[in-house]
């Protein structure tokens, strides 16, 4: 960043460590910018004139004599139409080759939405992935993270869910991306011609952590630019929130704050929910706009009582669970453990009315056909019922489930009540009379 | 007044220099620039004095003027506050400019040209003191007393008061005489600050009468009293919410007051959305016209959501001492807590467990105990039962919010993610979950004169059936279902039948969502001689396949409304079903 004419330089450090260093300054405000030696810096301690800074870059290499320059303002981002297509660093700084955006400086991390002015969400988003779709249907201006371990392919399937919904805007937040993963978006959004929708905010592991406290307000300020002021429906992709709430231990620990459990900071509920709760829907009065949230937060060994996943869990609506299906060896959303609390508002209600009646059947008898695996693996006879509940669940996860597979909610309606005709009778599935004269497959 | 120089910055934690005397809980407001932020005085060394900020301190900088107010952090009370949505800081909502909140927007939250139809009740040359009735309007047809103001002391004379007629809240109603002979004027609002509990009444006996709520496995099996408390512990899913909804929906209070206090926003705009559409089972109106929000969500500042749960309470407190029956639901108090936890640290105290304070279980004590049954003063009686969430971190009841709780609150519904996870709503747990009423003499009387004195020792046989039932499913895991004798099956399914007919109920059918005491007595009159009864099997396959047409019969029932033709028709069937095998 620049020095401007006339800006007071301060020279004389008094304490570093890894994350920070102190000085002694006049007139700064709280959360203030600073560069120190050209470094970016945030304010986050003021006693008296001993101000310290958070260098998201890291100290390392900092002197006690680097020069120290306050930039009179908050982190911010440039806001307009210029956004769309282009990959920015977690400072906003376009990482494409292209040029500086111009447009309106807004302060990332601004104000929450009124609680009365916001509408009570009722759009469907479609992904195409049936495992979302039929079984666990998002809504927009929901907010729903997959619950996923670090070997699966969570962001191929983000990258899906971005290319098949039908939303204006995406918005990838990238917090310690690989490199690897980061060229894959990249690859993707660009063969798929769809660049002019998508803005990226990236910070891959070979950028410093602390940097990565800046990506999600970084990408929800933007998609707040699209949903206020162009109320479009937009589509927020966070990935992974783990390294994020990893990083906001990292700097409370070297802020000497005592960590609660799992050496989170205490204040990591407050801290994820700022962030989640910028899903929204407005009314049609606010012009109609929408965020909607989708995360990744990756598991250690799959425990999902450790503080992140159980913070993340109590303030998203839902979670998603990815599964390799051994019986066809592909990957299905988990129908079980998956939970969209939203669901209600839109299945059968913009969706076809046998929906959640179909939903709860074809699980029901996915948990039969799991009960009669647990029965043969365990040496015992299987009953008639038991092998159609079985090879049920095979078709069901190969032809519905799998989520290569990309089809319309209606046409997953209609490949169940297939299946359903193909191995039970209809007081087996127990939908309701009405639905069944409807929709059961003439012999 | 005092005013002070900001001297340092930590988050929303500001230490303040000051040339005067202040009181700790003191409200003070710290300029930005044109704005000015609201801040509560936590801690006092020497000249320094450490204040929470409600809002975002971005920007704040060393040197910006403090100004002190004199006073705590105050609620406004008077006609009005129902059907509003309010923040922590009873800000109203609605009032609000703009889609986002601005801090530092702070306004009044009752209407203040409204004019009420006021009716006298004391007269002139009356003795009176803190909380009197002086006179009533009508507030969305509840009988709204104005009172004496509560923080007056001693004994008063009513010199003047008004006669019937309209009034805005601002006019004055009465002119009150202390014992010095100097008056004191009195209009329809007055200011309370929310962290003193309003001990305006004569006594506060033990609950004991029951508060219905409309919900089986809390009315029948662990019920709540008027006055009482309860909290609902439960890992996310397992449908705190929706069973908290439930009860403010049906419950049978005057006043219904929800603080959604750091929870999710979009929850809140359920309640929002739904409330003014739902008719009030009781009165046929809108529920909304009994019903005040406060909402603070996860997303809005901190230390607001610690003084959400606070203006609640002092909200509650204040129609108590009307004579009605106040019901109030905080979700959740963990969220609470851990605004405590996160000044706590900032302050750097030295944690207790889990890094939350150490007074922090006497916090939640000294809140509780806030609810009650009151005779008031003037003889009348008054309440305000409690029902407070709490969201166990990673669902493990062993953390300090749910231990706390629990020495505190009388009733504990444990919501389980095991029945949770096989759609066994409500997932209350029936054999952890307890009632101390039942355990009342008080209660015992009050119960045994509304329905009869085999009601308690009846509830009682219905959880060993369930306790018994519980251990045999256990040996069955193990033992297989050939393993036991056919006895085992029938006592197993008969605890099925208590599970799907008394404590399982959909609160998403019209019919089923709320069940009258009257219906939920010969429900279970029903269910327990169908327990009681031998019945004659081979095999345990006949006695599944039995049983499970006993519950299905019984369910259809559930979905009737009680007593019509289809219903009869369905215990008509039972009871033929029941002759078949019974002994």
């Amino acid at each position: 960043m620049a020095t401007k004419a006339f800006q007071k330089i301060y020279t004389q450090i008094t304490a570093i460590t890894k994350a920070t260093c102190s000085l002694k300054a006049e007139g700064v405000g709280n959360d203030e910018l600073a560069t120190v030696n050209g470094k970016l810096a945030q304010v986050v301690k003021i006693i008296g004139d001993n101000v310290t800074l958070q260098v998201f870059q890291g100290t390392e290499g900092i002197p006690t004599n680097a020069e120290v320059v306050f930039l009179g303002k908050s982190p911010s981002l440039k806001v307009s139409d210029q956004l769309a297509g282009r990959f920015f660093n977690a400072y906003g700084d376009p990482i494409d080759g292209g040029p500086q955006i111009e447009g309106k400086e807004v302060e990332i991390g601004g104000p929450s939405v009124n609680p009365v002015r916001r509408k009570q969400p009722s759009e469907l988003i479609a992904t195409g992935i049936a495992g979302i779709d039929l079984n666990n249907t998002l809504v927009s201006g929901q907010k729903i993270p997959f619950f996923a371990d670090p070997d699966q392919p969570y962001n191929q399937v983000m990258a899906n869910v971005a290319l098949r919904a039908e939303a204006d805007k995406i918005i990838l937040g990238g917090m310690g991306l690989t490199n690897d993963d980061y060229l894959y978006f990249k690859n993707v959004f660009s063969n798929a011609g769809v660049l002019d929708h998508i803005v990226s905010f990236v910070n891959t592991t070979e950028n410093p952590p602390v940097e990565r406290l800046l990506i999600p307000d970084m990408a929800l300020t933007a998609a707040e630019y699209f949903a206020v002021e162009k109320h479009e429906k937009v589509l927020v992709l966070l990935t992974d929130m783990t390294l994020y709430a990893d990083a906001l231990a990292i700097v409370s620990n070297r802020m000497d704050q005592i960590p609660s459990k799992d050496s989170m900071p205490g204040s990591l509920y407050s801290d994820l929910a700022k962030i989640y709760e910028k899903a929204v829907q407005f009314p049609e009065t606010i012009g109609g706009g929408s965020i909607t949230i989708i995360a990744v937060t990756t598991l250690s060994g799959g425990d999902i009582t450790h503080a992140i996943p159980d913070n993340t869990g109590y303030i998203t609506e839902g979670q998603l669970y990815l599964r390799r299906d051994s019986e066809i060896g592909k990957v299905i959303v988990d129908p079980f453990r998956s939970l969209s609390r939203l669901k209600q508002l839109v299945a059968g209600k913009k969706t076809r009315e046998d929906h959640p009646q179909v939903m709860n059947a074809a699980v029901r008898l996915y948990a039969d056909a799991a009960n009669a695996k647990t029965k043969k693996e365990n040496g015992f006879d299987l009953t008639n019922y038991d092998e159609r509940c079985l090879e049920f669940a095979r078709d069901y996860s190969r032809e519905i489930l799998a989520i290569d597979v990309n089809i319309n909610t209606t046409e997953m309606l209609d490949v169940a009540w297939q299946l359903f005709g193909k191995y039970f009778k209809p007081e087996e599935v127990n939908i309701k009379a009405a639905l069944v004269e409807k929709y059961w497959p003439k012999a | 007044m005092t005013t002070g120089k900001v001297k340092g910055i930590i988050a929303n934690l500001v230490t303040v220099a000051v040339d005067g005397p202040v009181a700790q809980n003191e409200i003070c407001y710290i300029s930005v620039g044109e704005t000015k932020l609201m801040a509560e005085v936590i801690k006092v060394i020497g000249d320094n004095v450490y204040a929470q900020v409600f809002e975002s301190t971005r920007g704040l900088k060393v040197g910006n003027a403090v100004e002190f107010t004199g006073h705590m952090l105050e609620v406004t009370l008077g006609p009005g506050l129902l059907s509003r949505n309010y923040d922590g800081l009873q800000n109203d909502l609605d009032k609000l400019t703009g889609v986002f909140l601005k801090r530092g927007e702070y306004n009044f939250p009752l209407d203040q040209e409204k004019k009420w139809e006021f009716k006298p009740i004391a007269k002139v040359g009356d003795k009176v003191e803190a909380a009197s009735w002086l006179g009533e309007v009508d507030e969305n047809h509840q009988p709204h007393k104005i009172m004496v103001p509560f923080v007056f002391e001693g004994s008063y004379t009513v010199k003047t008061i008004k006669a019937a007629g309209q009034y805005t809240i601002n006019e004055v109603i009465a002119v009150l005489t202390d014992a010095e002979g100097k008056d004191h004027e009195v209009t329809m609002v007055q200011k309370w600050p929310v962290k003193k509990a309003i001990l305006a009444y004569r006594e506060k006996p033990r609950p004991f009468k029951l508060l219905e709520t409309g919900v089986r496995t809390i009315d029948t099996a662990n019920p709540l009293c008027e006055g009482g408390t309860g909290f609902i512990p439960g890992p996310f899913g397992t449908g705190k919410t929706v069973l908290q909804h439930a009860i403010s929906k049906q419950a049978e209070a005057d006043i219904v007051i929800i603080a959604a206090c750091g929870e999710r926003a979009n929850e809140v705009v359920e309640t929002f959305t739904e409330f003014p559409e739902l008719d009030d089972p009781h009165t046929g109106r809108k529920l909304m016209e009994r019903t005040i929000i406060i909402a603070n969500t996860s997303n809005m500042p901190v230390a607001s959501r610690e003084a959400s749960v606070y203006t609640s309470m002092t909200i509650a407190e204040y129609y108590r001492s009307m004579g009605l029956r106040v019901l109030l639901m905080a979700d959740s108090t963990s969220r609470w807590a851990q605004a405590l936890r996160e000044m706590s640290n900032r302050l750097e105290e030295l944690p207790g467990q889990d890094a939350f304070p150490m007074d922090l279980s006497a916090i939640i004590g000294a809140f509780y105990a806030r609810a009650g049954y009151v005779y008031l003063n003037n003889g009348a009686t008054g309440s305000v039962t409690f029902l407070g969430t709490v969201s166990p971190a990673g669902g493990n009841l062993k953390e300090p919010v749910t231990e706390g709780t629990k020495k505190v609150a009388r009733c504990f519904y444990a919501l389980e993610q095991a029945r949770a996870d096989r759609k066994r709503y409500p997932a209350v747990n029936p054999i952890d979950s307890y009632s101390k009423y039942v355990e009342y003499p008080e209660f015992e009387e009050y119960i045994s004169g509304l329905i009869d004195k085999e009601w308690l020792p009846m509830v009682n046989d219905m959880k060993t059936y369930l306790q018994r039932g519980k251990e045999i499913q256990e040996q069955i895991n193990i033992l297989g279902d050939d393993g036991v004798p056919v006895d085992y099956h029938e006592e197993f399914w008969k605890a099925e039948v208590i599970d799907f007919v008394i404590l399982q109920q959909d609160a998403f059918d019209k019919i089923d969502a709320v069940c009258p005491l009257e219906r939920q007595q010969y429900m279970l009159r029903l269910v327990m001689d169908i327990c009681k009864h031998d019945y004659d099997f081979d095999n345990f396959l006949d006695v599944i396949d039995y049983f499970k047409r006993i519950i299905n019969l019984c369910k259809q029932m559930n979905y009737c409304e009680f007593h019509s033709a289809e219903f009869e028709d369905y215990r008509k069937k039972l009871d033929e079903l029941l002759s078949e095998k019974q002994l």
